[in-house]
This record gives C-alpha cells, structure tokens and sequence, in this order.
C-alpha cells in the first residue's frame, strides 16, 4: 500500500509548488534566516559560505516556515551587503523563493536595499514611531511604493511599550496614522513585543499576560490587521534547556493564538503540541505567562532542572495483546484502531523483515485486507475504517523513510486517484472519507485538498498517469465547476474516468450536466461505500470495467431520455405564478416591530449553550451510518458502531468546550422593510423612504394544482411596511489549528470528527440564535416554550432560510447579507463561488410572519430568469450560472 | 473626467478592444537599411530597430495605428515597446530613447484625435513600456546564481526615461507589457510613482504579464497570481496577460486572475503557437472563435492581439466582442495577500 503523505508544511501553507492555494490561519515566520536569532546561520554568513547558509533557508522551509525573515543585524557584518547578497542567492532556489520574505532589519537602508531584490511581494519588519511621526509615515509609504507588507513595532518617541496599555496605546496611534494616511489597513502587522518572562526580575513577570491582553485588544480596536512576535524572546531565561523552551513557547502561543496573534517569529520544526506536554511542565509555563502565582518563576526554575536532559516520553502500559507476535499485533491494531504502539510495532516488524517494503505488503496488508472484508460485509462502519486508517498511516509514515532510503520502488498501488475539491468549494470531510476508504485498500491516492482550479487538477491528473479523477463538492456553484472541469477534460482529449461525489450532486444532475460535456467514464458516487467498488472495477483488466462504464452510460442515457420526455412538470408564466402568489393574513397576524434596531455582533460565544441544540441525526449521516438519533445508538445494526461514535464525539466535544478549541461569533440584524413585487427592500429608516438594500427572491413557477399557491419568500413581507432580519454565525474559528495537529499526526480520524463537531455546533448555533430572536431580539414569540424535539421539527413561529438552499437557492445574496450584518468583523468570509470560511458558519434571513414557511423553488423559467437578471442587475448569463440546479 | 474615468465609464458598458502589433506590421513592409535611417546617419546597422521608426518613418507608424483604428481598437498602443535606453543600446541608439518616445506618442496621439473627430467614440492613447533586454531577478551566468547585470535603480532610471518622454508625447496611460520579470516591473512602477510625484500627478497605468513557459510562470518565476499581488500597490486600470501563448493556453490563467483582480482584465494573446517557419497562421476567425468563448464566461474587459495578429484579427476580435457584456469587477475580502513565488493570503 502507498499512501499520499501530506508533508506537515503543507498543511496551512498557501501555495506549494504545484500545489493549490491555501489559506493561512497561524503563520510560522521562519526564524533560522537571522543571524540574531541563529548562532550557525550568523557562522556561515561571517565566513561568506552562502551556499550553506541558502541550505538553511531551504530548511527552514521544508520544515514548515510559511515565510522566512531575514536579518542580517550584525556588528561585523557589512548588514547591506549580505542582506542583498543572500536575497539575491534565494532567487534563485523556487523551493525557497516560493514563499514570502520578511525583510528584517533595524536599519532602513537594509530594509531598502533588500527591498530592490525581492520580485514578490515581502514584509518589511520592521518600521516605529521611534524615530518621531514624520520618518514612520515616510518609511511606511515607501514600503507601499516597493509593494511590501509591514511590521510596525510598538515604539513611539518615548520608547518600547511594554505593558498592555501602553502597546495598545501605541498601535492604535499608528494605526490611525497609517489608515489616513492611505496606508492599507489589511497590510499591517503589529508586533506589541514579548520580553522574556521568569527573569528573576519582578517587573517582567506580567509581560506575558501583556502581549496576550493587548493582542485582543489592538484586534478589537484596528480592524484588518494582524499581530506578530518574535516568540523566542519569551524563554531567554532557560537558554540551553530546549524541552522547558518548546513547552514555553507552546504554552504562550496556545494563549496568544487565542487572543489574536496571527504570526510569529519562532523556529517551525520545534514546537510542542500544547495537549501532549507533560502536564507538570505545562502547568507551571502557564504559571509564569499567565503570571498567576507569586512563586511561579522560582517553581519553574526548579522543574526545568528536571527536564534539562530529559526526553518527555510517557512509559505505557502493556497489555495482553503486547505479548502476541508482531504480526498478530499490527492486526489487532489495525481492526481495533489503535495506534498508541504502532509505530514500535512497525519497527519492530521491519528489523525481523529482509526489506522494508515486506511489512507494508506482508502483516500491513493482511490487516488491512481483513479491515476491508469486515467493512465490505457491513461488519465494520466508517467511523471504525477511519480509526483503522490511521493506525496505517502512522505506520507507513515509519516505513516511507526505510523504504526511500532503500531506494525501492514501493508497492504496487491498484491504482492512482486523484481527488480534489472544486474551485471554490472548501468542503472536504466527504473526500477525505472517501480518500482514506481508497487507501485501505490499496489505491494511491492524491489529494490536492480544496479551492483546487481546473488546471491543476487535470494538471496532476495527466502529470502521476492517474487511473481516475475524483471531485468533490458541498455547495450548488460546485456543481458548474465540475461541468467545468469535465469540459476541459474533453477539450484537452483526456479519456481518464472521472468520479463525482458529494453532498449536492447526484445521479440525475451527473447524467444530465456533467457526463454530456465528457466522453470518458463518467459515474456519480453515492457515497464512500460504493467508492471501492467502482474504482477497483474501473483498474481491473478483464470486462467489468466496460460493463461497468457501458452500463452507467446507459444509465445516465436513460436519465436524460426520460427527463426530455414527459419528466418535467409544466411550467407557469413567471407572471400567473405572480398571480398565485401566497397571501399571507397580515390582517389577523399584523408585522410586529423588533426590540432590538439595527446590529448586535456577539463574539466569543459560550459553547457550553449550543451544545443541548445540536441535531445528532445528520452527525451519523456524515458518517454514513443510517438512523434517527437516539434511536440509532440502540439499532441492531449500526448500533455499536454508532455508540462507540458518539462517545469519541463527546468525549472531543467536552474538550471543545472546556479548551476552547473553537470560538462561536455571531452577527444578527434586522431591518425595515416592505415587499415590492418579489424583492424585499430594505430601508435605513421606519419612515422607509431611504432603501438600503434589496432582496430581490425567486418564485415557484411549476404548476400548481388548485388552492396552493407559488411561493415566494417575498410573500411572507407586508407590503405596507414590515421588517427583515440576517444573520451569520460561526462556530468554526479556530480549528485549522487543530485540523493541522491531527493532519501533523496523521489522525484522519479525529480531523473527520472535529470537522463534522464543527457543522454541528455551527448549526446548533443557529438555531439557538433563532430562538433568542424570537424570543428577545425580535421578540414576536416572547413566551415560546418548546422542546429540542419540537425545535429539530420547526415547530416555531417563523423561518430562517439560507441563501444556496432550497427557499432562495442563490448564493450569490451572501456577499450583501454579509454586508449589511457586517459579518467580516466576526472573521468569516466568502470564497468566490460563495462558501463561507470558516466551513462550519451558518448565514441566512429571519421571517417573522407566522404564515411563512419552508419550500423549496425547484425548476425556473427563462422569463423569470431574465427577470431576476434584471431586478439583480446582472447580464442573464451570470443569472443562468448563479441559478443553473434550478434551470433544469 | 480624467482618461482613468473615461476609460472606467467605458468600460462598463461593454468590452473595449486592444490594437495589434507593431511588429507584425513593419515585417509585412520588408523595410531595408536605408529605410530605417530615414536619411539619418548612424554608426551601426539600424534594420530591426522598430521604435527607430518613429523618428526615421513617422508616416508607416501612423499608418499601422490608423488601420488598428479602422478595425475597431479603443486603445491603441505606442510602437515603443524596446524603446528604452537599454535595449536602444543595441542598436547604439541610445541617445535616441527620449526623442523616440515623444515622436511615438505624438503619432498615436496625432492618429487618435484624428479618429476621435470624424466619431466622438473616446479612443486612448497606451505608452507602450516593453521589459527591456535584461532581467533583475536572474543571473546571466549559471555558474554565479547571485551575480545582476543590472539594479533596481538604474533600470528605475531607464523606465523613468522612456515614460517621461511618452508623457510628454501625449499618452493617456502607461501601460507596461510583456512582464517577465515581477521585479522589473516592480521598478517601473516605481519609476512611474515617482514621475507622477514630480508632475503632481496619479499617472494611471496598465500592467500585463507574459507567461513564458507551460508551467504558467514568468521567467522570474511568477504565477499569475502572486504576479497580481506583487504588483496589486500599483492601483493599475487594468492587470492582464499578453504574448504567451495562443488564447487556448493562455485561457487558465486568465481565469486564474478573474476571481482576485478587482480591477479591470486585459488580454491580448498571441495568434496561436507560431508553426515551424516561425509564423503565426491562426486566422481571425480561428483567433476570434476563441475569445468569443471568453467573453462569454465573462473573462473580458478589454483584450486585443499580441504577436502574429493583424488588423483583420483586431477586426474579428471586435465583432465578436459586441454580443457581451464585459466582466464584472470582483470586490476582494479583507485579507493580506503576500506573494513569493506563489501566492499566499491571510483573511483578516
């Protein structure tokens, strides 16, 4: 078995030779580069060895620096020359020139020489007030002429800020002088300086809780901007005790991160994971950052003695399985999905092997064989796989090395997929199940993550000889990406089948838009169950890949027959659709004004309260275990498999909540408003003359039988005057950080179910949110008492559809309502087909009338898509592609 | 209104068309020496010097830019794309760059106002600022990978030379091409903030990459993207792509730049891959089928024709053109968006 490892600088990096771009959460700013921060760097450069001293740029990148600094500060050291020249030099190497560089230096002709060297676009770290208002505004606007980011310290003419008034004091200043001054404000980062702590001096032991209060508050108060430091500063103290150093800086981060930093100066390869620090040592680095007992340094002082040479690991308990034979063991471990002795294991295996290879196709592979049977008997469920995957991979990860070094050709894959996310789309919990199913039994698998263009996809295809490309998408604008993709696969004459899975696609929409733009194989995937299945056929020699690729064709032939035939219901004229509108009694049931006018944002909300809130059912629908919850936990079935699920799930949950891994935000708001034909508009004021915005939403045109009405969600607004609410909330931030963690130790498992917590909370989220609404913001429902049940079944006055779903099917009317609700300033965002970021965030409006209820719109006219072009004011082309599911 | 706006205001209500090349044109013509020199005299051989026209054959010049005019270009460009001092030097013509220049501008400008006052249609004048011959992110000798020919202030100097002069001649804008070295472009943008601090002045300004292999790179090793935000603090009119390719393969990362530039897209592609003599023979039809697919999905704001293009292409181009409506401009997130060789976004 070969498994596609993602290498750890992968994980949050943008960009990747070859590899899709990426957003960055936290970023590691290499440190090695810097002859203050590097006593062997500083050697090579002295001596003029360049080319070693590019070795440690090439380093610092493969071991996960996402930008490198570069400092040349150096009393002997003719700074200009060496900066240039060592620029220069990295030019030269793509591996190391793809990432951004910081130009570091306290001198400005440095940072200006350097400036002249680098093609891309740099940091320049870093400019003060230091030197008074009129050098800093004059530095400032020379980086922006050189195209740079920049680093403004927290100094003024006074001198460095240290305590958390005095550094927010500082860049707020300069935040307003830099923002007036055109300066954008997305291309600033403060470094509010971290001084060492447990210095013995009593006036340094509160620097940590400083950095950290004022990294929230510059945040809170400097919209756009970022927040940097150089992290090693903090352990100065400890110098030559590196496991009390790393847990330190682990420590501190763990808390900075939380607050706000976005970036740091700190040696990637070495740092801890926060979680698996002794709890001894962690809890007395917390002491001294958070400074919170008198006695913390000398406490401190006193433990590092212990850890001065000692590794941190952990002894374990051996059990009666540990006695088994090797093989015996890595099966064992492989269907229980344990990974604590694995990689002994594996080693252990590999020294009693003539070559490494012999363990993966030997003992690796017999596990996993018997994983596979157990699963395609429907003995074992995904969640179990999943686990079973793992432990694999950690395996493999041992063997790669061994195998490399040995310079074999590794085993024989069954075959290559390639599998991405579409262009726009950042789902991947689906792929990435479906991508770890694939390996367990032996297909190489190429994951090129999310957001991936066409290109590179169809690139990577051609590039490995894959056998079959695999996309996936969540949301409905992913759909014409994949036509897209199909597209260019026959405009490039490739014949390679191309799988297509995930949550909005379908047999019908596969067979209808996306196999007609491609002559080769085209098949819809249910679901990860079926994707070995299909995949193994399409690799196989003999006739089940015809019969396969025949009979789907025939299929899907079949498909659009019957569509062209009778299969669609008549349409209405967009206009007697109009006619038969919904008319709501607003007689009887009045529009009621909200309490609450205007904006309220809500940050940092207490996880504790979604949990009650959550929908189980679609939790063990993610995983693929059919059934209603709590009943499911008793299925005769899945029953144990969904048992052993759900208590990981609350077991991670608890940590959720009590570690704060994640933060909720959320913003709401609500607005006057009225009906004009099918819009909504939205006015600044009751007295609705001024119009802020409009909704313009679509109707129902398939015929109705008599007595029902054509829907449209603009029925549920009096005409006369009424009132609008949005809302987008968010229950993601944070999780990339974990994400990389699990990613960093190859636990798919873990990742899949923080990732599906996630969703879940982002949706338990909302519809808390709902229910405050009705109750207090909005107010209509003041004395709502209902169940989770009755609240699962909508049994509530109101709805609160979502854009991209079935009542108002365009995306397309997030970025407004992300606007009006200001929801950048709670960190999401928008992707370009209109996913939002993070991935577990819920956006949608509030319709009071307690008349208004869910539908879905289903198929338009041509005449109402031309008139929706015009009320959106687009061409009817980006109309048709913004409403394409609903065209057919 | 300023040309920024009028440019703006035309733009959004339809597609604007590119001219062709100048190249391509004098070639056609099979000029000799002593055409070049126009009578004037000159140490070296000057057949091949296109920019020296301006001076030596104003009325060819002239000619070539009336018939893009005729074919239906709302931008024309200046025959100036090696008329700075470096590559002049070639030809030991660099005395001449300034003067070239304001000949260059002066005819366009000449032809542009001629047209305008037969059609008011607004029609603008681009200063053409090709890359020059030699490259500030790459040594020329691969056994010393940190060795320049040349710095950022002495080629700032040059650019700034060449776009005085076209100033002065008359342009609308400054529109840099061919872009194959980010950091050459980076100091001609320098060049051209610093003229417009001199004129107290926003020089409005065009910028247009080249890809220069199929990796989808620029030789100094830029993908379209981290391209665009190396140079975003620019504030161009436009960002785009020319020469490359043909349309085809020049596509990709046209769509690759759609989605991040908020700003207007300019293309102009090659006709096609030049076949094994060196010539381009897309048609206009082949050319112009192409770019309707383009701007069908929306990728266009204003494009026209790079190497191997004719007037007949520009012609085609503009007929396909009318029947959509030009790109909508995207409005970016906040994010800090940073580029080495790739690009790399931090959403605020």
């Amino acid at each position: 078995m070969v498994v596609a490892m993602p290498k750890a600088d992968e994980a949050a990096i943008d960009g990747g030779v070859g590899a899709p771009p990426r957003v960055a959460t936290f970023v590691n700013v290499g440190e090695r580069t810097n002859v203050t921060g590097s006593a062997r760097f500083k050697k090579l450069v002295m001596a003029g060895d360049y080319a070693a001293a590019v070795e440690v740029a090439r380093q610092q990148v493969d071991a996960g620096a996402q930008i490198i600094d570069v400092n040349m500060d150096e009393g002997l050291l003719d700074a200009e020359h060496a900066m240039v020249t060592f620029l220069k030099l990295i030019a030269a190497e793509p591996d190391i020139a793809r990432v951004p560089v910081m130009v570091d230096s306290s001198k400005w002709s440095v940072i200006e020489a350097g400036l002249k060297c680098v093609s891309g676009k740099p940091i320049v770290n870093s400019i003060s007030m230091k030197e008074g208002e009129a050098q800093f505004l004059a530095q400032a606007r020379a980086c922006r002429r050189y195209g740079a980011a920049a680093v403004v310290m927290a100094f003024d003419e006074v001198g460095q800020a240290d305590t958390a008034a005095r550094k927010v004091e500082i860049c707020e200043r300069a935040y307003k002088l830099l923002v007036a001054d055109g300066f954008p404000p997305e291309d600033i980062i403060f470094d509010p300086n971290i001084f060492a702590v447990a210095t013995g001096i009593e006036e340094h032991n509160n620097y940590g809780v400083d950095f950290i209060e004022a990294c929230a508050e510059i945040k809170r108060r400097c919209l756009h901007v970022r927040i940097s430091g150089g992290v090693s500063n903090l352990s100065f103290s400890f110098r030559g005790n590196e496991p009390v150093r790393r847990a330190m800086h682990s420590v501190f981060l763990y808390h900075a991160i939380k607050a706000g930093m976005d970036m740091g100066i700190v040696n990637a390869g070495q740092l801890d994971v926060y979680d698996t620090i002794d709890p001894e040592l962690r809890d007395a680095c917390e002491d001294v950052i958070l400074n919170r007992r008198p006695d913390a340094t000398e406490r401190m002082l006193e433990l590092a003695e212990k850890y001065r040479h000692k590794d941190a690991a952990v002894e374990k308990e051996a059990e009666a399985w540990r006695s088994w034979p090797v093989e015996k063991r890595l099966e064992h471990a492989l269907v229980k999905g344990l990974d604590a002795f694995v990689v002994e294991d594996a080693e252990e295996a590999r020294q009693l092997a003539t070559r490494p290879i012999e363990v993966i196709e030997g003992p690796l592979m017999a596990g996993m064989n018997v994983v596979g049977d157990l699963f395609g008997e429907g003995k074992m469920f995904l969640p179990q796989v999943v686990k079973s995957a793992r432990v694999m991979k950690k395996a493999v990860a041992h063997l790669i090395p061994y195998i490399e070094a040995e310079k074999s050709a590794g085993a024989k894959a069954k075959g290559k997929v390639v599998m991405a996310t579409v262009k726009g789309d950042v789902h991947d919990i689906g792929k990435n199940i479906v991508g770890v199913v694939l390996q367990c039994n032996n297909f190489e698998v190429i994951d090129l993550g999310v957001m991936v263009p066409f290109h590179d996809i169809l690139n990577a295809a051609n590039e490995n000889n894959a056998d079959m490309i695999g996309l996936s998408g969540l949301i409905t604008p992913s759909l014409d990406e994949m036509v897209t993709v199909a597209a260019e696969m026959e405009r490039r004459g490739m014949t390679m089948p191309l799988l297509i899975g995930g949550a909005t696609t379908s047999r019908v929409h596969t067979a209808l838009r996306i196999e007609p733009a491609y002559t080769g194989p085209t098949i819809h995937v249910l679901d990860a169950s079926r994707a070995v299945g299909v995949a193994s056929a399409l690799v196989s020699d003999g006739d089940m890949k015809a019969e396969l690729v025949d009979r789907t064709a025939g299929e899907y032939k079949a498909i659009r027959t019957a569509r062209a035939g009778k299969g669609e219901s008549k349409l209405a004229s967009l206009n007697s659709a109009r006619a038969n509108g919904f008319k709501p009694d607003f007689a009887a049931h009045p529009p009621v004004k909200p309490r609450m006018a205007g904006l309220r944002r809500f940050e940092d909300y207490d996880l504790a309260e979604l949990v009650p809130f959550i929908d189980w059912t679609p939790f063990f629908r993610a995983w693929e275990l059919a059934g209603n919850y709590p009943a499911i936990l008793e299925d005769p079935v899945v029953g144990e498999s969904a048992r052993a699920l759900f208590d990981d799930a609350q077991a991670m949950l608890r940590q959720i909540v009590e570690e704060k891994w994640l933060t909720a935000r959320a913003a709401i708001g609500f607005w006057p408003a009225r009906r004009v034909g099918d819009d909504v508009v939205l006015y600044t004021g009751e007295d609705r003359r001024t119009e802020l915005s409009r909704f313009p939403f679509l109707r129902q045109q398939v015929e109705k039988r008599e007595g029902r009405a054509n829907m449209c969600l603009a029925d549920f607004v009096s005409p006369d005057g009424d009132w609008l609410g949005g809302f987008a909330v968010t229950a993601g931030l944070g999780i990339d950080e974990h994400l990389a963690r699990f990613k960093a130790q190859n636990d798919d498992y873990q990742d899949i179910l923080l990732k599906a917590l996630a969703d879940r909370l982002a949706e338990a989220f909302a519809e808390h949110m709902h229910l405050r609404v009705r109750r207090e913001f909005w107010g209509y429902a003041p004395d709502e008492a209902l169940s989770n049940d009755d609240l699962i079944r909508e049994k509530y006055e109101g709805i609160r559809p979502a854009p991209g779903y079935p009542a108002c099917p365009d995306h397309s009317a997030k970025p407004e309502l992300f606007r009006l609700l200001d929801a950048g300033a709670t960190g999401m965002t928008l992707t370009e087909s209109f996913a939002m970021l993070p991935t577990s965030s819920v956006s949608g409006f509030y319709f009071a009338h307690p008349q208004a209820e869910y539908f879905g719109v289903a198929r338009i006219g041509p005449d109402q898509v031309a008139d929706y072009a015009q009320r959106r004011g687009v061409s009817i082309e980006q109309a048709e592609q913004w409403l394409r599911p609903n065209l057919h | 209104m300023n040309a920024t706006e009028r440019l703006r205001a035309e733009a959004a209500r339809r597609i604007l068309i590119k001219d062709g090349p100048y190249g391509t044109a004098i070639q056609a013509r099979a000029l000799d020496e002593k055409a070049f020199r126009g009578g004037r005299e000159f140490a070296r051989d000057q057949r091949g010097n296109n920019d020296l026209l301006n001076l030596t054959q104003p009325e060819i010049v002239r000619e070539i830019c009336e018939s893009y005019l005729a074919a239906g270009a709302d931008i024309v460009a200046t025959n100036t794309f090696s008329a700075n001092r470096i590559s002049q030097a070639d030809y030991g013509a660099e005395s001449l760059s300034r003067d070239i220049n304001i000949a260059a501008a002066r005819i366009t400008r000449g032809a542009v106002d001629a047209a305008m006052a037969i059609d008011p249609r607004p029609r603008f004048v681009a200063g053409a600022v090709g890359p020059t011959n030699k490259t500030l992110s790459l040594s020329p000798d691969v056994n010393d990978p940190g060795f320049r020919e040349i710095d950022f202030d002495t080629m700032k100097q040059v650019y700034a030379e060449q776009i005085g002069g076209l100033l002065d001649g008359g342009c609308d804008f400054i529109l840099i091409e061919t872009v194959f070295d980010t950091l050459n472009a980076k100091a001609a943008i320098m060049a051209v903030l610093e003229e417009g601090d001199r004129r107290g002045a926003t020089i409005p300004l065009m910028l247009s990459m080249t890809i220069t292999d199929r990796s989808g790179r620029n030789l100094s090793g830029h993908s379209i993207e981290a391209f665009w935000y190396a140079v975003r603090h620019a504030r161009p009119v436009s960002v785009g792509l020319n020469c490359s390719f043909g349309a085809d393969l020049l596509r990709p990362h046209v769509q690759a730049l759609d989605p991040i530039a908020d700003t207007l897209i300019m293309a102009y592609p090659n006709a096609g891959l030049p076949n094994d003599l060196g010539e381009y023979d897309e048609t206009p039809a082949a050319t112009s089928r192409q770019l309707d697919e383009w701007a069908r999905d929306g990728l266009l704001n204003i494009v026209g024709g790079c190497c191997g293009t004719t007037p007949e292409h520009i012609e085609a181009i503009a007929a396909a053109m009318r029947a959509h409506p030009p790109r909508a401009t995207p409005v970016l997130p906040s994010a800090m968006r940073l580029a080495g060789l790739e690009p790399m976004t931090l959403v605020a």
